[in-house]
C-alpha cells in the first residue's frame, strides 16, 4: 500500500510525462536532492569525499555513459578508460593553454571533444556487432592509453609524463587542487551529475532514445521502419563519449588532481569496474548506473571496514577476502539477477504496492 | 524483525567507529601504506615486514617513542593510487608521517599532504626535485634520490671502463610509469656530457611482457643495460637478460631492482647482477638482534617472518628508524613527548644522523650517514653498488659508498623544483 496508485490520475499530457509519475516517488526524489544538496554538503568530511561521495558521482556519471551505448543502443564497449582519459588530458591542455577559462566550460568541452573521438571509435560499429565491437572498442582503450603515454605534447613535456591540475575556482571557492574544501568538489561534481542525468533521461525518453532502443533490440528490424543505423549508432557513440569524457575530467580535475595515464585509465581500473558497474545496476536502465555505481564504488570499502576496524583481520587477509568475495558476488548476481540492482528495486516496488496484503 | 536488527548492527557499527577513531588519538600514529596483495607484492611484503617489525621492536624494548607507543595502522593499496588516496584521507588524522611506497601515489599525495600539514617520506623513490627542501616544505626523500643513482650507476660504468665512455651504448629498461621515467632527464644530460648513447626501453605494467626488449637488446648489444624496475618486472627482466645471455656484470638495477626476490627466480643465470643500494644486506647488526629478542622469539614476527634480513626488510628497517628518529628529534626540539605532526615535520628537517648515531641505534655501517637540513631534503646522496653471489645466494657489497654527479642533477633538481613551485604558486622558504 505504500505505493498506492489509485487516485493519482493523469489529467493532462504533462503529468503523464513526468518522469515521476507518482507521488511517492516524487517525494522520495525531492528528499534524496534535498539530502544531497542541502545537508551533505554540510556534514561533508575529506574521508567521506574523496573516498565515497566524489568517486560515486563520477563514477555515476561514467556508468550512464557506457549504459546509454550498451544498455540503450546495445554496443558493447570496453573503452571506457581510454574516453576517461581522453576528457582528462583535454582538460590538462586546455586548463594551460587557457589559464583563465572557467573550469565547468573547460569540462564541458572536454566532454565535447570525447564525443568527437568517441565518434571516430564508433565508426567500425557501423560493421561489427557484439564480440567483434567488444574488441574494436578495447583496441581503442588502448590505443589511446597508449598514444597519452607516448606523445609528450599531450603530458607538456613533463618529466614523468604525469598530469598536475592546477586550481580553478567557481564563485571564488577552489573546485580543483588540493586546497578545494570537500562541500567544494563534492557540490560540483552533484551539480554536474545531477545536470546531466536529466538530460540523459530525457534524451531516452525522446526520439534519439527511442531509435537506440530499436537498434539495441533489432537493428535489421530498426533498419526497416526507418531508423538511420549510421545516425543512431554514432548519436550513441557521441553522447556516451561525452560523459565518459566529462566523467574522465572530474576525475583528474576533481578527484584526483594528478594522474598517470597507464594507472589510473588501466583497463583493470576503469573499463572493467564501470562495466560491472552497468552489469550489476542493470543495463538499460538510469537507477541501475547510480545503484551499480555505489555498489562498486563502496563495497571495497564497506569490506575493508567491516573485516579491518570491525572484526580486526589484517589488511592483507582482508584484501584477499575482498577479491574472493567481489568475485563471488559477480558470479551470483549474474546467475540471481542478470538485471541488476534495478530490477530488484523494481521488484521490491511491486511488492510495495501489494503490501501488507500479498496476493 | 529483520529490519530492526540491521537497524541495531548499523547503530552498534557507527559507535564501534567512533570509538576506534577515539582510540587512535592518544600514541604516535606512523600509517603504513603497503601492498601485499597485486604484481608488487614480492617486493611489498618484505618491505612492509620490515617497518612492521621495527615499530614493534621500539615498543618492546624503548616503550615507544619517548614513551610514546606508535601505533601502524596497515592498509592495503595494492600499487593503486584511487586506493592510496583513500587509505590516506581514512589515517591522516593525526598522522605523523606517510610513506606511499609507489611513485604514483606519492605524487598524488604531495599536493594533499601539503595542504593537509601532513609529512610524506618517499626514501629514495617518488619526486627527485623534492630534495629541494625550499619548495617542499612537508616531502623527504632522503637519503638518495634516482637521479643521484642514475648518475651513480654512470659512474660505475665510466670506472669499469677507466673513464671514457664515449660511443658506448647504454641501455635504460624502464616501468613505463613517472617512476621509470625519473631517471631518463638525468640520463640524456649525462649521455651528452660523457658521449654515450642512450637507449631507451619502456616496459609497461605490471611488466611480465618484456619479449620484445630483450629482442632488441639482443639486436642492438647495448655495453650497459640499467633498470628501474618494481615487482614481477624484475624478475622477468633478469630471468630474460640471462637467458639471451647478456653479461649479468654490465647489467645494474636501481636499488628497487635489487632484492632476492628479483634474482632467486632466474637461479644461476643471475649471477653476477648487479644493482645500487643504500643499505646493507644481512642480519650482522645490533637491530637484528633487538628484532630477534623482543619480536622473533616472542613469535610475533610480521607475515611469516622469512625475509629477515633481505634487502629489502632491512630498507623497510631504515625507512622505519629514520621516521622513528624524526619523533625522537622533534620531541627534543619541542620538549614534549606528545609532539603534533606539525612538530614531527620540524624534527624531520633537524635530522642528522650522524655515525654515532647510527651505531647507538644499532645501525653501525648499516648506511652512511646523512643530513637533513631546510634547503635539502634529500640527504647524502650516497648509494654503492652491490653484486649478487647465484653461489652463496646472497648479495655483497663491491664498492664504497659514491655521491653523484652533483653538477648535473643539483641543477636538475632547482630546475624542476622552481617550475613545480611556480605552477603551484609556493614561495621558496630557508631565508
Amino acid at each position: 500500500m505504500i505505493y498506492k496508485e489509485t487516485g493519482q490520475y493523469k489529467s493532462s499530457y504533462k503529468s503523464d510525462h513526468a518522469i515521476f509519475p507518482l507521488l511517492q516517488d516524487k517525494i522520495a526524489f525531492s528528499t534524496l536532492m534535498f539530502i544531497a544538496f542541502l545537508i551533505i554538503p554540510f556534514v561533508i568530511n575529506s574521508y567521506w569525499e574523496k573516498a565515497i561521495l566524489v568517486p560515486f558521482l563520477i563514477f555515476s556519471l561514467a556508468a550512464i555513459g557506457l549504459n546509454i551505448l550498451t544498455g540503450y543502443c546495445g554496443q558493447v564497449s570496453l573503452g571506457t578508460g581510454g574516453f576517461m582519459a581522453v576528457g582528462a588530458f583535454s582538460t590538462y591542455k586546455i586548463m594551460t593553454y587557457f589559464p583563465d577559462m572557467n573550469i565547468m566550460i573547460i569540462i564541458l568541452i572536454s566532454g565535447l571533444i570525447t564525443a568527437a573521438v568517441g565518434i571516430i571509435f564508433g565508426l567500425p560499429s557501423l560493421r561489427i556487432k557484439g564480440f567483434y565491437l567488444a574488441v574494436a572498442t578495447l583496441a581503442s582503450q588502448f590505443f589511446l592509453v597508449w598514444l597519452f603515454n607516448k606523445v609528450p605534447w599531450f603530458y607538456n613535456y613533463s618529466d614523468t609524463g604525469q598530469i598536475t591540475v592546477s586550481e580553478r575556482t567557481m564563485f571564488g571557492v577552489p573546485v580543483t587542487g588540493a586546497e578545494a574544501p570537500s562541500y567544494a568538489t563534492y557540490l560540483f561534481c552533484l551539480v554536474l551529475v545531477v545536470v546531466l542525468s536529466f538530460a540523459a533521461k530525457n534524451l531516452i525518453r525522446s526520439k534519439m532514445g527511442r531509435s537506440w532502443m530499436a537498434i539495441r533490440d533489432m537493428d535489421i528490424a530498426a533498419e526497416i521502419i526507418g531508423v538511420p543505423p549510421l545516425k543512431t549508432k554514432l548519436s550513441a557513440f557521441a553522447i556516451s563519449s561525452f560523459y565518459i569524457g566529462v566523467a574522465g575530467a572530474l576525475y583528474f580535475a576533481v578527484f584526483l588532481g594528478a594522474i598517470e595515464v597507464t594507472e589510473s585509465f588501466d583497463i583493470m581500473t576503469i573499463s572493467f569496474p564501470v562495466l560491472f558497474m552497468i552489469i550489476i545496476g542493470g543495463l538499460g536502465s538510469m537507477l541501475g548506473s547510480f545503484l551499480g555505481a555505489a555498489f562498486v564504488v563502496t563495497l571495497p570499502i564497506g569490506l575493508k571496514f567491516l573485516m579491518v576496524d570491525m572484526v580486526g583481520l589484517s589488511a592483507v587477509t582482508a584484501k584477499h577476502f575482498e577479491i574472493t568475495i567481489w568475485g563471488l558476488l559477480m558470479i551470483v548476481f549474474l546467475i540471481v539477477e542478470p538485471h541488476g540492482l534495478a530490477r530488484l528495486w523494481s521488484i521490491a516496488k511491486e511488492k510495495l504496492r501489494r503490501w501488507p496484503f500479498p496476493y | 524483525m529483520r529490519i530492526k536488527q540491521l537497524l541495531i548492527g548499523m547503530t552498534a557499527s557507527v559507535i564501534a567507529v567512533s570509538s576506534y577513531v577515539e582510540m587512535a588519538i592518544a600514541d604516535l600514529k606512523f600509517p603504513m601504506l603497503v601492498y601485499r596483495t597485486g604484481a608488487y607484492a614480492p617486493n611489498g611484503i618484505p618491505n612492509a615486514d620490515g617497518f612492521v617489525d621495527y615499530y614493534k621492536m621500539i615498543n618492546a624494548r624503548d616503550g615507544g617513542i619517548g614513551g610514546e607507543k606508535i601505533l601502524h595502522p596497515e592498509c592495503e593499496t595494492g600499487y593503486k593510487t584511487q586506493v592510496g588516496v583513500e587509505c590516506y584521507e581514512k589515517n591522516k588524522k593525526d598522522a605523523m608521517v606517510f610513506q606511499p611506497m609507489s611513485t604514483g601515489i606519492t605524487y598524488q599525495l604531495i599536493p594533499k599532504a601539503t595542504a593537509d600539514g601532513v609529512t610524506i617520506y618517499s626514501t629514495g623513490y617518488g619526486r627527485t626535485s623534492a630534495a629541494n627542501g625550499k619548495v617542499f616544505k612537508w616531502v623527504f626523500n632522503a637519503p638518495v634520490t634516482y637521479w643521484d643513482g642514475a648518475s651513480i650507476a654512470v659512474r660505475h660504468i665510466l670506472k669499469q671502463n677507466f673513464g671514457n665512455i664515449k660511443g658506448k651504448k647504454i641501455a635504460l629498461v624502464y616501468h613505463n610509469s613517472a617512476y621509470g621515467k625519473e631517471p631518463i632527464r638525468t640520463l640524456e644530460t649525462l649521455s651528452k656530457k660523457h658521449g654515450f648513447k642512450l637507449m631507451l626501453l619502456p616496459v609497461d605494467h605490471p611488466g611480465q611482457e618484456q619479449k620484445a626488449t630483450w629482442l632488441k637488446i639482443r639486436k642492438a648489444r647495448p655495453d650497459n643495460v640499467l633498470m628501474w624496475g618494481w615487482g614481477v618486472m624484475n624478475q622477468v627482466a633478469i630471468k630474460s637478460a640471462a637467458s639471451i645471455k647478456f653479461p649479468m656484470d654490465k647489467f645494474i638495477g636501481i636499488w628497487w631492482s635489487g632484492s632476492e626476490n628479483d634474482v632467486l627466480p632466474a637461479g644461476q643465470g643471475a649471477h653476477g647482477y648487479k644493482s645500487l643500494t643504500f643499505n646493507a644486506p644481512g642480519t650482522n647488526y645490533q637491530v637484528h638482534a633487538d628484532i630477534k629478542k623482543f619480536v622473533h622469539d616472542k613469535g610475533e614476527a610480521s607475515g611469516d617472518g622469512s625475509h629477515f634480513g633481505t634487502v629489502l626488510y632491512n630498507r623497510g628497517l631504515f625507512q622505519a628508524m629514520v621516521q622513528v628518529e624524526a619523533a625522537t628529534v622533534a620531541q627534543k626540539i619541542h620538549g614534549t613527548s606528545k609532539i603534533t605532526p606539525a612538530m614531527y615535520r620540524d624534527g624531520f628537517e633537524n635530522i642528522n644522523l650522524s655515525a654515532k648515531r647510527l651505531e647507538e641505534l644499532g645501525f653501525k655501517d648499516f648506511a652512511p650517514p646523512f643530513k637533513i637540513t631546510c634547503e635539502n631534503h634529500g640527504g647524502s646522496g650516497l648509494a654503492a653498488v652491490q653484486q649478487w653471489d647465484a653461489k652463496a645466494k646472497k648479495w655483497n657489497m663491491i664498492t664504497e659508498y659514491m655521491y653523484g654527479d652533483s653538477s648535473v642533477v643539483q641543477k636538475l633538481i632547482a630546475e624542476d623544483s622552481s617550475k613545480y613551485a611556480a605552477e603551484q604558486k609556493i614561495a621558496e622558504r630557508c631565508g
